[in-house]
Protein backbone atom coordinates (compact mmCIF):
# COMPACT_ATOMS: atom_id res chain seq x y z
CA UNK A 1 0.00 0.00 0.00
CA UNK A 2 1.48 2.95 -0.91
CA UNK A 3 -0.50 5.87 0.20
CA UNK A 4 1.15 9.32 0.00
CA UNK A 5 -0.19 11.64 2.82
CA UNK A 6 -0.87 15.20 1.60
CA UNK A 7 -1.26 18.18 3.74
CA UNK A 8 -0.73 20.73 1.18
CA UNK A 9 -4.76 22.00 1.14
CA UNK A 10 -4.12 22.96 4.95
CA UNK A 11 -3.50 26.36 3.59
CA UNK A 12 -5.80 27.53 1.33
CA UNK A 13 -8.96 25.45 3.77
CA UNK A 14 -7.20 27.49 6.90
CA UNK A 15 -10.04 30.01 6.88
CA UNK A 16 -12.56 27.28 6.38
CA UNK A 17 -11.27 25.64 9.59
CA UNK A 18 -10.64 28.48 11.63
CA UNK A 19 -13.97 29.54 11.19
CA UNK A 20 -15.82 26.09 12.17
CA UNK A 21 -13.18 25.91 15.09
CA UNK A 22 -14.78 29.34 16.30
CA UNK A 23 -17.90 28.15 15.77
CA UNK A 24 -18.23 25.28 17.62
CA UNK A 25 -16.26 27.67 20.82
CA UNK A 26 -19.20 29.45 20.14
CA UNK A 27 -21.63 27.12 20.69
CA UNK A 28 -19.80 25.51 23.36
CA UNK A 29 -19.28 28.79 25.30
CA UNK A 30 -22.93 29.68 25.32
CA UNK A 31 -24.05 26.11 25.60
CA UNK A 32 -21.92 25.44 28.86
CA UNK A 33 -22.79 29.09 30.29
CA UNK A 34 -26.61 28.81 29.63
CA UNK A 35 -26.65 24.93 29.97
CA UNK A 36 -24.75 25.42 33.91
CA UNK A 37 -27.17 27.54 34.81
CA UNK A 38 -30.42 26.28 33.65
CA UNK A 39 -29.12 23.01 35.30
CA UNK A 40 -28.55 25.08 38.66
CA UNK A 41 -32.03 26.47 38.46
CA UNK A 42 -33.87 22.84 37.52
CA UNK A 43 -31.76 21.36 40.59
CA UNK A 44 -32.92 23.35 42.90
CA UNK A 45 -36.15 22.86 41.40
CA UNK A 46 -36.12 19.39 41.39
CA UNK A 47 -34.43 19.60 45.11
CA UNK A 48 -35.70 22.19 47.21
CA UNK A 49 -38.59 23.96 44.97
CA UNK A 50 -42.32 23.56 45.08
CA UNK A 51 -43.53 20.40 44.23
CA UNK A 52 -45.26 21.45 41.11
CA UNK A 53 -42.68 23.14 39.68
CA UNK A 54 -40.20 19.95 40.60
CA UNK A 55 -42.39 17.79 38.31
CA UNK A 56 -42.56 20.00 35.62
CA UNK A 57 -38.25 20.04 35.77
CA UNK A 58 -38.60 16.10 35.80
CA UNK A 59 -40.47 15.66 32.69
CA UNK A 60 -38.39 18.11 30.90
CA UNK A 61 -34.96 15.79 32.38
CA UNK A 62 -36.92 12.63 31.26
CA UNK A 63 -37.40 13.55 28.05
CA UNK A 64 -34.39 14.94 26.97
CA UNK A 65 -31.92 12.25 29.01
CA UNK A 66 -33.67 9.38 27.57
CA UNK A 67 -33.77 11.08 23.71
CA UNK A 68 -30.68 11.05 21.22
CA UNK A 69 -29.59 14.53 20.88
CA UNK A 70 -29.82 14.36 17.12
CA UNK A 71 -33.57 13.91 17.19
CA UNK A 72 -33.40 16.99 19.95
CA UNK A 73 -31.53 18.70 17.26
CA UNK A 74 -33.86 17.67 14.08
CA UNK A 75 -37.41 18.58 16.47
CA UNK A 76 -35.67 21.91 16.88
CA UNK A 77 -34.89 22.55 13.47
CA UNK A 78 -36.72 20.96 11.18
CA UNK A 79 -40.22 20.07 13.62
CA UNK A 80 -40.67 23.87 15.39
CA UNK A 81 -40.86 25.50 11.93
CA UNK A 82 -44.68 23.65 11.74
CA UNK A 83 -45.77 25.75 14.98
CA UNK A 84 -44.19 29.09 13.10
CA UNK A 85 -41.29 29.20 15.36
CA UNK A 86 -38.39 29.15 12.32
CA UNK A 87 -35.15 29.31 13.73
CA UNK A 88 -31.42 29.80 12.32
CA UNK A 89 -29.37 26.62 12.08
CA UNK A 90 -26.78 28.23 14.88
CA UNK A 91 -29.50 29.59 16.71
CA UNK A 92 -31.17 26.05 16.74
CA UNK A 93 -28.31 24.47 17.46
CA UNK A 94 -27.14 26.95 20.45
CA UNK A 95 -30.79 26.11 21.83
CA UNK A 96 -30.46 22.17 21.35
CA UNK A 97 -27.14 22.37 23.02
CA UNK A 98 -28.43 24.46 26.48
CA UNK A 99 -31.87 22.19 26.75
CA UNK A 100 -29.36 19.40 26.37
CA UNK A 101 -26.72 20.76 28.81
CA UNK A 102 -28.88 21.81 30.60
CA UNK A 103 -30.94 18.55 31.52
CA UNK A 104 -27.83 16.72 31.91
CA UNK A 105 -26.32 19.22 34.59
CA UNK A 106 -29.90 19.23 36.68
CA UNK A 107 -29.09 15.77 37.74
CA UNK A 108 -25.31 16.27 38.47
CA UNK A 109 -26.38 19.51 40.29
CA UNK A 110 -29.15 17.91 42.04
CA UNK A 111 -26.86 14.90 43.49
CA UNK A 112 -24.27 17.88 44.73
CA UNK A 113 -27.07 19.82 46.86
CA UNK A 114 -28.71 16.59 48.20
CA UNK A 115 -25.33 16.15 49.38
CA UNK A 116 -25.38 18.58 51.86
CA UNK A 117 -25.15 17.76 55.38
CA UNK A 118 -28.78 19.13 57.02
CA UNK A 119 -27.01 21.36 59.50
CA UNK A 120 -25.83 23.80 56.40
CA UNK A 121 -29.63 24.47 56.16
CA UNK A 122 -30.15 24.70 59.65
CA UNK A 123 -27.34 26.87 60.30
CA UNK A 124 -28.68 29.30 57.71
CA UNK A 125 -32.23 29.10 58.40
CA UNK A 126 -31.35 29.80 62.46
CA UNK A 127 -29.06 33.09 60.93
CA UNK A 128 -33.20 34.37 59.76
CA UNK A 129 -31.98 33.48 56.02
CA UNK A 130 -35.23 32.34 53.50
CA UNK A 131 -34.61 29.22 52.11
CA UNK A 132 -33.49 30.02 49.08
CA UNK A 133 -31.23 32.57 50.49
CA UNK A 134 -29.79 29.59 52.19
CA UNK A 135 -29.63 27.61 48.75
CA UNK A 136 -27.81 31.04 46.88
CA UNK A 137 -25.44 31.79 50.06
CA UNK A 138 -24.73 28.47 52.01
CA UNK A 139 -25.56 25.64 49.65
CA UNK A 140 -24.57 26.32 45.84
CA UNK A 141 -20.86 26.66 45.84
CA UNK A 142 -20.02 23.67 48.05
CA UNK A 143 -22.29 21.68 46.17
CA UNK A 144 -20.59 22.82 43.10
CA UNK A 145 -17.32 22.35 44.19
CA UNK A 146 -18.25 18.47 45.39
CA UNK A 147 -19.45 17.66 41.51
CA UNK A 148 -17.60 19.87 39.80
CA UNK A 149 -15.56 17.36 38.38
CA UNK A 150 -18.56 15.04 37.02
CA UNK A 151 -20.03 18.63 35.68
CA UNK A 152 -17.15 19.62 33.82
CA UNK A 153 -16.54 16.04 31.97
CA UNK A 154 -20.28 16.49 30.74
CA UNK A 155 -19.60 19.53 29.33
CA UNK A 156 -16.42 18.08 27.76
CA UNK A 157 -19.12 15.33 26.36
CA UNK A 158 -21.66 17.78 25.11
CA UNK A 159 -18.39 19.97 23.43
CA UNK A 160 -17.83 16.60 21.42
CA UNK A 161 -21.31 15.84 20.69
CA UNK A 162 -22.12 19.01 19.28
CA UNK A 163 -20.33 17.70 15.86
CA UNK A 164 -23.51 16.60 15.06
CA UNK A 165 -25.23 19.88 14.40
CA UNK A 166 -23.47 20.09 11.37
CA UNK A 167 -26.47 17.91 10.13
CA UNK A 168 -28.49 21.00 10.04
CA UNK A 169 -25.78 22.80 8.28
CA UNK A 170 -24.48 25.01 11.38
CA UNK A 171 -20.99 25.67 9.95
CA UNK A 172 -19.04 24.01 12.93
CA UNK A 173 -16.19 22.62 13.11
CA UNK A 174 -17.27 18.88 11.51
CA UNK A 175 -19.05 20.73 9.41
CA UNK A 176 -15.85 22.27 7.92
CA UNK A 177 -14.06 19.21 7.80
CA UNK A 178 -16.91 17.75 5.83
CA UNK A 179 -16.94 20.51 3.61
CA UNK A 180 -13.06 20.28 3.03
CA UNK A 181 -13.11 16.67 2.47
CA UNK A 182 -15.66 17.06 -0.40
CA UNK A 183 -13.06 19.23 -1.99
CA UNK A 184 -9.89 17.75 -1.70
CA UNK A 185 -10.93 14.22 -1.27
CA UNK A 186 -8.46 13.46 1.39
CA UNK A 187 -10.45 12.01 4.18
CA UNK A 188 -7.43 10.43 6.30
CA UNK A 189 -5.89 13.70 6.37
CA UNK A 190 -8.57 15.75 6.71
CA UNK A 191 -10.17 13.69 9.46
CA UNK A 192 -7.46 13.41 11.41
CA UNK A 193 -6.36 17.16 11.50
CA UNK A 194 -10.22 17.77 12.54
CA UNK A 195 -9.71 14.95 15.63
CA UNK A 196 -6.96 16.36 16.40
CA UNK A 197 -8.37 19.79 16.73
CA UNK A 198 -10.97 18.37 18.88
CA UNK A 199 -8.41 16.74 20.94
CA UNK A 200 -6.67 20.12 21.66
CA UNK A 201 -10.05 21.73 22.54
CA UNK A 202 -11.17 19.00 24.53
CA UNK A 203 -7.95 19.09 26.50
CA UNK A 204 -8.16 23.03 26.51
CA UNK A 205 -11.88 22.99 27.86
CA UNK A 206 -10.94 20.72 30.36
CA UNK A 207 -8.00 22.59 31.95
CA UNK A 208 -10.00 25.88 31.42
CA UNK A 209 -12.92 24.37 33.77
CA UNK A 210 -10.72 22.91 36.24
CA UNK A 211 -9.23 26.80 36.32
CA UNK A 212 -12.57 27.86 36.96
CA UNK A 213 -13.07 25.11 39.65
CA UNK A 214 -10.32 26.49 41.26
CA UNK A 215 -11.08 30.49 41.30
CA UNK A 216 -14.46 29.60 42.37
CA UNK A 217 -13.96 27.17 45.15
CA UNK A 218 -11.50 28.14 48.19
CA UNK A 219 -8.66 25.19 48.31
CA UNK A 220 -9.08 25.00 51.85
CA UNK A 221 -13.07 24.39 51.81
CA UNK A 222 -13.43 20.70 51.76
CA UNK A 223 -17.30 19.63 52.43
CA UNK B 1 -42.57 39.93 81.65
CA UNK B 2 -41.16 36.89 80.19
CA UNK B 3 -39.06 37.00 77.57
CA UNK B 4 -39.86 33.50 76.19
CA UNK B 5 -43.10 32.16 76.85
CA UNK B 6 -43.77 28.74 76.02
CA UNK B 7 -47.09 27.21 76.72
CA UNK B 8 -48.16 24.01 76.49
CA UNK B 9 -46.14 22.91 73.04
CA UNK B 10 -47.24 19.55 71.87
CA UNK B 11 -45.07 17.98 68.99
CA UNK B 12 -45.10 14.43 67.44
CA UNK B 13 -43.24 12.45 65.01
CA UNK B 14 -45.54 10.25 63.75
CA UNK B 15 -47.50 8.05 66.22
CA UNK B 16 -44.63 9.60 68.54
CA UNK B 17 -45.38 12.46 70.99
CA UNK B 18 -41.90 13.77 71.64
CA UNK B 19 -43.30 16.73 73.80
CA UNK B 20 -46.37 16.08 75.66
CA UNK B 21 -47.28 19.48 77.15
CA UNK B 22 -44.39 21.65 77.94
CA UNK B 23 -44.47 25.03 79.52
CA UNK B 24 -41.58 27.54 80.38
CA UNK B 25 -41.30 30.87 80.99
CA UNK B 26 -37.80 32.61 80.72
CA UNK B 27 -37.44 35.75 82.43
CA UNK B 28 -34.94 38.07 80.57
CA UNK B 29 -31.09 37.81 81.78
CA UNK B 30 -32.20 33.89 82.67
CA UNK B 31 -29.48 31.01 82.12
CA UNK B 32 -31.62 27.96 81.64
CA UNK B 33 -30.19 24.51 81.71
CA UNK B 34 -31.93 21.61 79.85
CA UNK B 35 -31.33 18.65 81.19
CA UNK B 36 -32.43 14.72 80.68
CA UNK B 37 -31.76 11.19 79.20
CA UNK B 38 -31.85 11.13 75.11
CA UNK B 39 -35.16 10.73 73.48
CA UNK B 40 -36.54 12.87 76.72
CA UNK B 41 -37.30 15.68 73.87
CA UNK B 42 -35.21 18.44 74.90
CA UNK B 43 -33.24 18.93 71.67
CA UNK B 44 -36.35 18.80 69.88
CA UNK B 45 -37.77 21.27 72.62
CA UNK B 46 -35.02 23.77 71.69
CA UNK B 47 -35.42 22.76 67.93
CA UNK B 48 -39.17 24.15 68.13
CA UNK B 49 -38.34 27.61 70.28
CA UNK B 50 -36.25 28.46 67.06
CA UNK B 51 -38.64 27.29 64.28
CA UNK B 52 -36.57 24.22 63.38
CA UNK B 53 -39.35 22.30 64.21
CA UNK B 54 -42.92 23.36 63.77
CA UNK B 55 -45.18 22.72 67.08
CA UNK B 56 -48.45 20.67 66.59
CA UNK B 57 -49.87 22.42 69.49
CA UNK B 58 -49.63 25.19 72.20
CA UNK B 59 -47.57 28.58 71.84
CA UNK B 60 -43.97 29.99 72.11
CA UNK B 61 -43.59 33.65 72.28
CA UNK B 62 -40.04 35.47 72.40
CA UNK B 63 -40.17 38.88 73.36
CA UNK B 64 -43.70 39.09 71.39
CA UNK B 65 -42.86 37.09 68.04
CA UNK B 66 -44.51 34.10 67.94
CA UNK B 67 -43.72 31.05 66.21
CA UNK B 68 -45.68 30.35 62.99
CA UNK B 69 -45.08 28.26 59.97
CA UNK B 70 -44.60 31.00 57.58
CA UNK B 71 -41.79 32.77 56.52
CA UNK B 72 -42.25 36.39 57.52
CA UNK B 73 -43.03 35.01 61.23
CA UNK B 74 -40.09 32.57 61.80
CA UNK B 75 -37.94 35.30 60.48
CA UNK B 76 -39.18 37.92 62.95
CA UNK B 77 -38.79 35.01 65.47
CA UNK B 78 -34.88 34.04 64.07
CA UNK B 79 -33.53 37.27 64.30
CA UNK B 80 -34.26 37.70 68.36
CA UNK B 81 -33.19 34.19 68.80
CA UNK B 82 -29.61 32.82 67.80
CA UNK B 83 -28.59 28.88 68.05
CA UNK B 84 -25.93 27.00 68.01
CA UNK B 85 -25.60 23.49 67.16
CA UNK B 86 -23.78 20.28 68.18
CA UNK B 87 -21.59 20.11 64.92
CA UNK B 88 -21.13 23.70 64.91
CA UNK B 89 -22.49 23.84 61.04
CA UNK B 90 -20.05 26.70 60.12
CA UNK B 91 -20.34 26.88 55.94
CA UNK B 92 -16.94 25.33 54.81
CA UNK B 93 -16.43 27.51 51.88
CA UNK B 94 -16.62 30.35 53.68
CA UNK B 95 -13.11 31.86 55.82
CA UNK B 96 -14.00 32.77 59.74
CA UNK B 97 -14.62 36.20 59.39
CA UNK B 98 -16.85 35.84 56.39
CA UNK B 99 -18.81 33.12 58.26
CA UNK B 100 -20.12 36.33 60.67
CA UNK B 101 -20.62 38.60 57.40
CA UNK B 102 -22.89 36.59 55.64
CA UNK B 103 -26.10 36.56 57.34
CA UNK B 104 -25.96 40.48 58.37
CA UNK B 105 -25.23 41.41 55.08
CA UNK B 106 -27.81 38.72 53.67
CA UNK B 107 -30.57 39.27 56.19
CA UNK B 108 -29.94 42.46 57.56
CA UNK B 109 -28.62 44.14 54.35
CA UNK B 110 -26.06 45.61 56.41
CA UNK B 111 -23.23 46.93 53.92
CA UNK B 112 -20.26 45.04 53.59
CA UNK B 113 -17.75 47.26 55.94
CA UNK B 114 -20.11 47.56 58.62
CA UNK B 115 -20.45 43.53 58.71
CA UNK B 116 -16.96 43.72 58.61
CA UNK B 117 -16.53 45.68 61.47
CA UNK B 118 -19.20 43.95 63.36
CA UNK B 119 -17.41 40.75 62.72
CA UNK B 120 -14.11 40.96 63.90
CA UNK B 121 -15.66 42.63 67.01
CA UNK B 122 -17.91 39.36 67.42
CA UNK B 123 -14.74 37.05 66.71
CA UNK B 124 -12.54 39.29 69.58
CA UNK B 125 -15.22 38.66 71.74
CA UNK B 126 -14.92 34.65 71.76
CA UNK B 127 -11.20 35.49 71.03
CA UNK B 128 -10.01 34.65 67.68
CA UNK B 129 -9.74 37.72 65.94
CA UNK B 130 -6.61 36.21 64.82
CA UNK B 131 -8.45 33.94 62.67
CA UNK B 132 -10.28 36.37 60.75
CA UNK B 133 -9.58 34.51 57.44
CA UNK B 134 -9.00 31.33 58.18
CA UNK B 135 -11.05 28.60 56.95
CA UNK B 136 -13.14 26.21 59.04
CA UNK B 137 -11.06 22.96 58.05
CA UNK B 138 -8.09 24.95 59.86
CA UNK B 139 -9.95 25.65 62.92
CA UNK B 140 -9.79 23.19 65.84
CA UNK B 141 -13.30 21.99 67.28
CA UNK B 142 -13.29 24.75 69.55
CA UNK B 143 -12.41 27.40 67.88
CA UNK B 144 -15.15 26.45 65.08
CA UNK B 145 -17.58 26.69 67.77
CA UNK B 146 -16.60 29.76 68.75
CA UNK B 147 -17.04 30.79 65.63
CA UNK B 148 -20.24 29.78 65.73
CA UNK B 149 -21.01 31.58 69.01
CA UNK B 150 -19.64 34.80 67.29
CA UNK B 151 -21.63 34.37 63.73
CA UNK B 152 -25.13 33.95 65.97
CA UNK B 153 -23.96 36.64 67.93
CA UNK B 154 -23.32 39.23 64.95
CA UNK B 155 -27.38 38.92 64.49
CA UNK B 156 -27.60 40.53 67.91
CA UNK B 157 -30.12 38.40 69.21
CA UNK B 158 -31.67 38.62 72.67
CA UNK B 159 -31.83 34.94 73.27
CA UNK B 160 -29.05 32.21 72.49
CA UNK B 161 -30.16 28.63 72.36
CA UNK B 162 -27.20 26.17 72.57
CA UNK B 163 -27.90 22.58 71.40
CA UNK B 164 -25.00 20.38 73.65
CA UNK B 165 -22.69 22.65 71.72
CA UNK B 166 -19.59 20.92 73.57
CA UNK B 167 -21.22 17.35 72.82
CA UNK B 168 -18.58 16.56 69.60
CA UNK B 169 -15.41 18.23 71.15
CA UNK B 170 -12.63 16.72 72.51
CA UNK B 171 -11.95 17.01 76.59
CA UNK B 172 -9.31 19.67 76.51
CA UNK B 173 -11.46 21.57 74.36
CA UNK B 174 -14.79 22.02 76.11
CA UNK B 175 -13.84 24.81 78.66
CA UNK B 176 -12.47 27.06 76.04
CA UNK B 177 -15.92 27.29 74.49
CA UNK B 178 -17.50 27.19 78.22
CA UNK B 179 -15.65 30.10 79.43
CA UNK B 180 -17.59 31.99 76.15
CA UNK B 181 -20.60 31.21 77.33
CA UNK B 182 -19.90 31.57 80.75
CA UNK B 183 -18.48 35.39 80.02
CA UNK B 184 -21.87 35.76 77.79
CA UNK B 185 -23.70 35.04 80.85
CA UNK B 186 -22.52 37.38 83.05
CA UNK B 187 -23.01 40.16 80.37
CA UNK B 188 -26.23 38.88 81.05
CA UNK B 189 -27.47 37.20 78.07
CA UNK B 190 -30.65 35.04 78.03
CA UNK B 191 -29.63 31.53 77.37
CA UNK B 192 -31.30 27.96 77.01
CA UNK B 193 -28.59 25.27 76.59
CA UNK B 194 -29.06 21.58 76.57
CA UNK B 195 -26.44 20.11 78.11
CA UNK B 196 -24.22 17.37 79.95
CA UNK B 197 -22.24 19.26 81.46
CA UNK B 198 -23.65 19.34 84.79
CA UNK B 199 -20.57 21.05 86.79
CA UNK B 200 -21.02 24.32 84.30
CA UNK B 201 -24.95 23.74 84.79
CA UNK B 202 -24.46 24.25 88.72
CA UNK B 203 -22.34 26.92 88.63
CA UNK B 204 -23.81 29.34 85.47
CA UNK B 205 -27.36 28.18 85.13
CA UNK B 206 -30.42 30.38 86.93
CA UNK B 207 -32.59 27.55 86.58
CA UNK B 208 -32.69 23.60 85.78
CA UNK B 209 -34.65 22.03 83.74
CA UNK B 210 -34.80 18.19 84.26
CA UNK B 211 -37.07 16.51 81.01
CA UNK B 212 -38.69 13.15 81.15
CA UNK B 213 -40.58 11.10 78.50
CA UNK B 214 -41.49 14.49 77.20
CA UNK B 215 -42.36 16.74 80.25
CA UNK B 216 -40.66 18.71 82.63
CA UNK B 217 -40.05 16.71 85.61
CA UNK B 218 -38.66 18.46 87.37
CA UNK B 219 -37.40 22.72 87.79
CA UNK B 220 -35.57 25.15 89.95
CA UNK B 221 -32.39 26.58 90.39
CA UNK B 222 -29.60 23.92 90.09
CA UNK B 223 -29.27 24.10 94.32
CA UNK B 224 -32.59 22.97 94.78
CA UNK B 225 -32.40 20.38 91.66
CA UNK B 226 -29.05 19.09 91.93
CA UNK B 227 -29.06 19.03 95.96
CA UNK B 228 -32.33 18.12 96.78
CA UNK B 229 -33.61 16.26 93.72
CA UNK B 230 -37.26 14.92 94.68
CA UNK B 231 -38.23 12.38 91.70
CA UNK B 232 -37.30 9.19 91.50
CA UNK B 233 -36.27 9.42 87.81
CA UNK B 234 -34.26 12.52 88.45
CA UNK B 235 -32.35 10.75 91.44
CA UNK B 236 -31.32 8.07 89.09
CA UNK B 237 -30.22 10.57 86.19
CA UNK B 238 -28.31 11.92 88.42
CA UNK B 239 -27.24 9.07 90.11
CA UNK B 240 -27.74 9.72 93.57
CA UNK B 241 -29.60 7.41 95.97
Amino acid sequence: MTYVFDFSWLGEYMPVLLKGIGITLQLIAVGAVLGISLGIACAWARALGPKWLGGIVAVYVELIRNTPFLIQLFFIFFGLPSLGLQLGELTAANIAMVVNLGAYSCEIVRAGIQATPRGQFEAGASLAMSPFETFWHVVLVPALQRIWPALSSQVVIVMLGSAVVSQIAAEDLTFAANFIQSRNFRAFETYIVSTLIYLALAILLRQLLRGVGWTLFPKRATR
Amino acid sequence: MSLIAITEVKKRFGDNEVLKGINIDVDPGEVIAIIGKSGSGKSTLLRCINGLESIDDGSILVAGAQLLPDELHLKALRLKVGMIFQQFNLFPHLSAGRNVMLSQMVVKKTPKAEAEVMARKMLDRVGLLHKFDAYPDQLSGGQQQRVAIARALAMQPIALLCDEITSALDPELVNEVLAVVKELAAEGMTLMMVTHEMRFARDVCSRVVFMHQGRVHEIGPPGEVFGNPKTPELKQFLGVH
